[in-house]
């Protein structure tokens, strides 16, 4: 490789390339992945399960007292949901930054097995820290969608299937758009976090050209996150405006 | 024979008993208007029979065969109750139209499900005319491509009846259905609702138009606290009502206009 400081502005630009490649692979991968599972965590989030709801029908619901609260809290009980919007509230709650490097140990620490592969434990973690942020906006998209559309589908005599693929879902992916599309932006930008745990896109290639005494390339990586957000932007707002034939 | 029989329904929401015990028949072609206070059960009511709610206890007859007991309720399959369902039609006070569809696919999407399902697409030429037909007569043929948020109230309730009608229900409700327009628009509706009782169509219509509902109504039911507290003609029910409760009501009714 010949000396990062005898590089021509062509060959920076194509080096820099390099590394964003790294960080369009993430990117792919991680909405690929992240918006399924979103959906996932969504109806684990949602979940109306609640095994123990039978003791309800052992003592008067109305009753009040201490004790009366603690059995309808335990007859309310809903593991499913509780667990995942733990979940959710942990993944949330803490910086990608910190989840990149349980995901890069945690394997070896708990099992032994040292992780090398620090591009997967990358893209897991934002796979995982993505899709909790979408079950969240998936969720109030479809909490948003008015019960009366439920019930007149169910008027007309529509399945459940039916009404939720046919009236429910567009309306959910109309609500939904906007506030997903900030997320990708943001993921976009998000994606240079990966260096921490030694991914090399585009920034960890531009700070070489630093450390080798040329300064411009590292401010020149700026210019590739707008480029490319620039596209998306517009992308995204012809989909908004697509939908934007009706309102509410 | 009765096309509609409700036998003792009751139901609660918590410790709040808001049906109790509602009983009555009602015959093909007959037009009901039923009136009450607000927080009467009303509503619920409608909801029971139409199954958004399921009532507690009691008993619902379609031409004179069982289909709701609220003993078996948890039982009924989706199928069934989707069966049962379709012997119903239920106007909203809020039109409740699909806003991503527009007049025509709104009036024409359950039908054309039900039909696809039947493995039946043959019928979708039928469904479409059937369309045509009946928004002509509610007055909307110029209106097939607009949007729901492109119609006035007055509109979108003429379609969210038409969407009603294309089904062929044996009994179709209304849920005050001009309590959310304007009053310069409630006359379409009223005018609509009369041309379908002047067909013998068989309605129950919950109102506060007393003068509508004396007009195009064969039986007026008054309703208080979760009961029938009057059940008679419009002569019997508006102009001599026998119940204090009802005499209150009307009054009240009588000294706002
Ligand atoms: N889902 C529900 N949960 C709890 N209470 C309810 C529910 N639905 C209705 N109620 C209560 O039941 C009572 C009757 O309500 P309902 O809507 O049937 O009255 P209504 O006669 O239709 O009144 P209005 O004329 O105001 O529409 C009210 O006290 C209401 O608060
Ligand atoms: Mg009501």
């Amino acid at each position: 490789m010949s000396s990062l400081a005898s590089m021509t502005v062509p060959e920076v630009i194509l080096n820099l390339l390099e590394g964003f490649a790294q960080n369009g692979i993430i990117f792919i991968l991680t909405l690929l992945f992240a918006i399924p599972l979103g959906l996932v965590i969504t109806f684990g989030s949602m979940s109306k399960w609640a095994p123990l709801k039978f003791l309800h029908n052992f003592y008067d619901n109305s009753e009040k007292g201490i004790a009366y609260s603690l059995l309808n809290f335990i007859a309310d009980f809903k593991p499913v949901q509780a667990l995942t919007r733990t979940f959710v509230w942990i993944i949330r709650g803490t910086p990608l930054m910190l989840q990149l490097f349980i995901f890069l140990y945690a394997p070896g620490l708990l099992f032994g097995v040292p992780n090398r592969d620090r591009i997967t434990a990358a893209i897991i973690a934002f796979v995982i820290n993505y899709a909790a942020y979408f079950s969240e906006i998936y969720r109030a998209g479809i909490e948003n969608v008015a019960k009366g559309q439920y019930e007149a589908g169910q008027v007309l005599g529509m399945t459940k299937t039916q009404v939720f693929f046919k009236v429910v879902l567009f309306q959910v992916i109309k609500n939904i758009t906007p506030p997903m599309s900030n997320e990708v932006i943001t993921l976009v930008k998000d994606t240079s976090l990966v260096r921490v745990i030694g991914v090399t896109e585009i920034i960890m290639h531009a700070e070489r050209f630093t450390k080798a005494g040329i300064i411009w390339p590292l401010f020149s990586t700026g210019l590739y996150f707008l480029l490319f957000n620039g596209i998306l932007t517009i992308l995204l707002g012809k989909l908004e405006k697509k939908m934007n034939y009706y309102h509410n | 024979m009765s096309i509609l029989k409700i036998e003792n329904l009751k139901k609660s929401f918590g410790k709040t008993e808001v049906l109790k015990d509602i009983s009555f028949e009602m015959n093909e072609g007959e037009v009901i208007a039923i009136l009450g206070s607000s927080g009467s059960g009303k509503t619920t009511l409608l909801r029971c029979v139409n199954f958004l709610e399921k009532a507690d206890e009691g008993k619902i007859y379609v031409d004179d065969k069982l289909i709701y007991d609220a003993k078996t309720a948890q039982k009924m399959s989706a199928k069934d109750q989707r069966e049962n369902q379709l012997n119903f039609g239920l106007v909203f006070q809020s039109f409740n139209l699909f806003p991503q569809y527009n007049v025509f696919e709104n009036v024409t999407l359950a039908p054309k499900l039900l039909a696809k399902e039947e493995k039946n697409t043959a019928k979708y030429a039928e469904i479409d005319k059937k369309a045509y037909d009946i928004l002509a007569k509610v007055g909307l043929s110029e209106k097939l491509n607009n949007y729901p948020c492109e119609l006035s109230g007055g509109q979108q309730q003429r379609v969210s009846i038409a969407r009603a009608l294309m089904l062929d229900p044996k009994v179709l409700f209304f849920d005050e259905p001009t309590s959310a327009l304007d009053p310069e628009l409630t006359g379409e509706i009223l005018k609509v609702i009369k041309s379908l009782a002047a067909k013998n169509t068989t309605m129950i219509i919950v109102t506060h138009e007393i003068e509508f509902a004396k007009n195009v109504a064969d039986r007026i039911i008054f309703m208080d606290d979760g009961v029938i507290a009057e059940d008679g003609t419009p002569a019997q029910v508006i102009d001599n009502p026998k119940n204090e409760r009802t005499r209150l009501f009307l009054q009240k009714f009588n000294e706002l206009k």
